[in-house]
């Protein structure tokens, strides 16, 4: 067990590394890295300064090890919006987005899984057929459209919830949450409710498939043969057989929703680092974008890793398999 | 002449029989369909051109669904952008650029992924896992993402959204066909052909390549509405089409300023339209799934 | 004969299943009654209904299946017009079944002892410590050495004879009065097999249950069975005593699958002689014949065999041996139809 961990976290740090030299060599081959790394707006003899603080003058090599060597102690450069750090920036909206995120996921499972239960136990009912149905449009709704179509109802219409901006936040463990106000929350619903449609149908078609596999097992049979009850055989038995290919699948998506909080946290205008970015590729501010991906990359990685580690802890069968 | 059963009749017939099975379906390939062809119909079935300048009256911005124009003879059914633009030609003609690039991009995807997963699982050994490796990479990262990583290098426009869809969704053709042509050459028919001494490229091509586009239409079924849906979202971000001719992702941006002052329907519309479109092709696809997943076991 | 209630009387079971298809009658009219401290043996091919028979008995039918017609009795009881909950008290607690396959039975990724406990609490307020003793004594019983290790470990952990023991320890929980048992032993090596069928013996004198053996297999039955029910396309077409059915078998399709055996009838036939194989292949339930199901594959089949027979006692000296064929016995001997 220990000999596979340490290959996978030697395997996750690889793709890191070559992440850092795609997106370095990336920055080299689309432009001439001094336009991308210092502002278009200094004089001739500030660029040349710059130049040779920033080492650009240096042969590639050297600039790549420079570079690394200038993450590792998480300095990637300033943003020229901001004119702070860079890596600064994006951390400090990090749990905005982590937020969103988070929340987004809880409602799908909390949605999606008693759905996709209730879909995969009586496949003929006829909410479950309408739940089928609601799901091809759940994950074919434009995710931006019904944002604005969620603001103007909700919003606009009704006046219940507020249609942008993110609430009042209360600290935890040192991190700002807006979670933990009834103002955070409320601003918190709409955006993070938007982000979930598509994981809410993708939860409940893959729950579904799931019970239906595992619901004319042999195991499920006897556990009726024992005596057990309804409720006990569903859950323990086919749920939890069901959830575990699943939660493999959700971590993936967790890494996912990060992603596409892009278009959300800018139509709700919420401050969360996907805004950051879409602003930062607006207004060309380099820095920030390599700071975002190498974030991204490194986040995408290590949920990678927690979700093999994940699965192999929760199927005895893989885990023991290994221990023999 | 004895008339043929059921299993006497082509694949393609037989796949097609199971597929109007499901009602859902075909109602889907029904509003499919009817969007092909009113995007193929377009200038002869709306009042306007609403990418010609000259056609839009600046005073007619914002009315209301149903309001009459006040210099053309017709009638604004869905109402008026903030352009003066009639919606329901916007909508048929933006449905044009959605379907094209969609299409467009997934048939341009297929063909270089086909090419390449058939490639890796000819080549095998370490080309094989070499190019396994790059699609296993650019699969793991999210795809808007990367779309707008790209866009940002290579700047707006269709062209390069049509760039960029295909940049990103090559792989999902290359994984499925390098897979599926690897179950193919374990099968008994390619150990006869070859024992009958026919040259590999040609097993590949004429047995290996047929049995695999079963899953690869299946892939690219929904994945032209994947790229539908992410051509939309780039436009609405602002990336993608000009602003002088927009599509559905456009419109449904523009209106979003109005939204507020309850002008709902310049971005009401357009997103019933997408949404239509989406939810037809992946009714198509889902059942197209079902219906040839069984299949491949011929 | 006394007056006691039998354990099992199974009258005229019908469960049919409802595909697109069409109706598939699975179990058509099956009867027999079990009592105390006796052995069933049923036999019959894959399709022949027995495991549904079994599973009607226990009320696990899955749908497309439906339990349509028929009583089944309990003790007296009638087990198809009782409730769910009454039914799911009764499971595992005063009949209970084994399946074919312990590692599909056994939940994969649940350890033994949270399966056995659960077993425990479905029928008895016990606390967790008692719950875990009682299913540590429960392995014991079945002669599984250090059973508390065993009840910390997964079932793939486990050898298959030794799964399959687990599977029985779980059954024996509650002391039941009935066990079917579906094929315990297909699954398993011969030599565990045997071990397997002694102690299921025992348990049978020393606790009175009644149990009925599933199984395609005539020779695993012959020697536990007090008596053999031969099963063919949803129907019971041969019952009796096992000296009987196996020593004078009157069904064709009986004699087809004695003669089939290596190993019976050793007197009647020399060493290095042929085994006789059923000729045609399993019915389809879809498209059977009107009367006869055997009929088509039968060498004795003649017109009055395209109507259903009854089940005749064909031999005067054995008044409980039964068969349902209008030709039975060795010689070709007609049965007339009853008026």
């Amino acid at each position: 067990m220990t000999g596979w961990l340490l290959r996978r976290i030697a395997q996750a740090a690889l793709v890191v590394v070559l992440m850092t030299v795609i997106v370095f060599v990336g920055l080299h081959a689309i432009g001439n890295p001094v336009d991308i790394l210092i502002g278009d707006d200094m004089n001739q003899q500030e660029r040349l300064e710059a130049i040779a603080r920033l080492g650009l003058d240096q042969p590639l090599w050297r600039q790549y090890l420079a570079f690394v060597d200038g993450a590792l102690h998480g300095n990637l450069g300033k943003s020229f919006v901001y004119q702070e750090d860079a890596i600064r920036l994006i951390l400090q909206r990090l749990p905005a987005t982590m937020e969103l995120a988070v929340g987004a996921l809880v409602l799908a499972i909390v949605i999606g899984v008693p759905l996709g239960l209730f879909a995969g136990m009586k496949p003929e009912h006829p909410v479950s057929k309408a739940l089928m149905a609601a799901s091809i449009v759940g994950f074919s709704l434009p995710a931006f459209w019904v944002a604005l179509m969620f603001i103007m109802v909700f919003s606009v219409q009704l006046g219940w919830l507020p249609a942008s901006g993110r609430g009042e936040t209360r600290a935890l463990l040192g991190v700002q949450w807006s979670w933990l106000t009834w103002d955070g929350l409320q601003h918190l619903i709409l955006p993070a409710f938007n982000l979930a449609l598509f994981k809410i149908s993708l939860v409940l078609r893959l729950t579904r498939a799931g019970v239906r596999e595992v619901l004319p097992q042999d195991f499920v049979k006897f556990a009726r043969a024992k005596g057990l009850s309804n409720a006990r055989v569903v859950v323990v038995h086919v749920l939890r057989n069901t959830l575990i290919p699943l939660v493999t699948v959700l971590g993936l998506e967790l890494g996912a929703t990060i992603a596409y909080a892009v278009v959300t946290e800018s139509i709700f205008a919420w401050p969360g680092a996907g805004k950051l970015i879409l602003d930062s590729i607006n207004s060309l501010d380099r820095p920030v974008v390599v700071a975002y991906l190498m974030v991204v990359v490194v986040i995408f990685v290590t949920l990678n890793l927690v979700v093999d580690l994940l699965y192999k802890l929760l199927d005895p069968r893989v885990r023991l398999e290994g221990a023999r | 002449m004895k008339a043929k059963t059921f299993d006497e009749r082509s694949i393609w017939w037989r796949v097609g029989a199971d597929f109007l099975h499901s009602r859902v379906a075909v109602f889907g390939l029904v509003i499919l369909a009817l969007v092909v062809l009113a995007a193929l119909a377009a200038p002869w079935i709306t009042p306007q051109n609403p990418y010609d300048l000259m056609q839009l009256d600046v005073l007619d911005a914002r009315l209301h669904p149903g309001t009459p124009s006040s210099s053309a003879g017709y009638t604004y059914w869905l109402g008026t952008d903030g352009q003066g633009r009639d919606l329901y030609s916007a909508i048929v003609y933006g449905l044009r650029i959605s379907l094209l690039v969609g299409i467009g991009s997934a048939a341009i995807a297929a063909v270089i992924g086909t090419l390449v997963g058939l490639l890796a699982a000819y080549a095998g050994g370490k080309v094989d896992a070499l190019l396994m490796r790059l699609v296993d990479l650019l699969l793991s990262f999210p795809t808007i993402l990367m779309a707008l990583m790209i866009l940002a290098y290579v700047g707006k426009g269709v062209g390069n959204v049509v760039l960029t869809l295909v940049l990103l969704e090559w792989a999902y053709y290359a994984r499925t066909a390098r897979g599926q042509a690897l179950v193919e050459t374990q099968r008994e028919y390619v150990e006869a052909a070859r024992g009958q001494g026919i040259p590999r490229w040609r097993i590949l091509t004429g047995h290996i390549l047929p049995n695999c586009l079963p899953p690869l239409l299946v892939i690219g079924a929904l994945q032209i509405a994947r790229a539908i849906t992410l051509e939309a979202t780039l436009s609405f971000l602002g990336l993608g089409v000009p602003i002088t001719e927009p599509s559905l992702g456009l419109l449904i941006s523009n209106g979003y300023q109005y939204l507020l002052s309850n002008e709902y329907w310049i971005s009401f519309f357009p997103g019933v339209a997408l949404l239509a479109t989406i939810v037809a092709i992946n009714l198509v696809g889902d059942q197209l799934r079902d219906v040839l997943n069984p299949r491949l076991q011929k | 004969m006394s007056a006691e209630v039998p354990t099992l009387e199974v009258r005229e079971l019908q469960t049919r299943f409802h595909t697109r298809a069409g109706v598939l009658p699975v179990v058509n009219g099956v009867s027999f009654t079990l009592g105390r401290g006796k052995v069933l043996g049923l036999v019959g091919e894959s399709g022949s209904g027995k495991s549904v028979t079994g599973f009607s008995i226990m009320g696990l039918v899955d749908p497309p299946g439906v339990v349509e017609g028929g009583q089944v009795l309990f003790q007296g009881r009638d087990l198809t017009r009782l409730d769910d909950e009454a039914r799911r008290s009764l499971r595992g607690n005063r009949i209970a079944m084994i399946f074919q396959d312990p590692m599909a039975t056994l939940n994969p990724v649940l350890r033994i002892d949270t399966q056995m406990m659960e077993a425990v609490h479905a029928h008895r307020q016990v606390s967790n410590a008692e719950a875990r003793q009682l299913a540590a004594q429960a392995l014991a019983r079945m002669g599984i050495p250090s059973p508390d290790d065993r009840l910390r470990a997964y079932p793939h952990q486990l050898s298959g004879g030794m799964r399959q023991r687990v599977a029985i320890a779980i059954a024996l929980l509650h002391g039941p009065d009935l066990i079917i048992a579906d094929e315990p032993t297909t699954a398993l090596d011969v030599t565990i097999q045997a071990q397997i069928l002694s102690e299921m013996q025992t348990l049978v004198r020393e606790t009175g249950m009644a149990l009925i053996w599933i199984s395609h297999d005539l020779s695993v039955v012959a020697g536990l069975a007090d008596e053999i029910a031969v099963m063919y396309a949803g129907r019971i077409v041969e019952h009796g005593s096992v000296d009987d059915v196996l020593d004078h078998p009157q069904h064709p399709y009986t004699q087809g699958l004695i003669g089939s055996l290596p190993s019976a009838n050793r007197k009647t036939r020399q060493r290095g002689a042929r085994l006789t194989q059923i000729p045609g292949m399993a019915p389809n339930l879809l498209q059977m014949p009107s009367g006869c199901a055997f009929a088509p594959r039968c060498a004795r089949a003649t017109a009055a065999c395209e109507a259903m027979p009854d089940m005749f006692r064909p031999r005067a000296e054995a008044p409980a041996h039964q068969a349902r064929c209008f030709h039975p016995g060795a010689a070709a001997r007609t049965m007339e139809a009853a008026a």
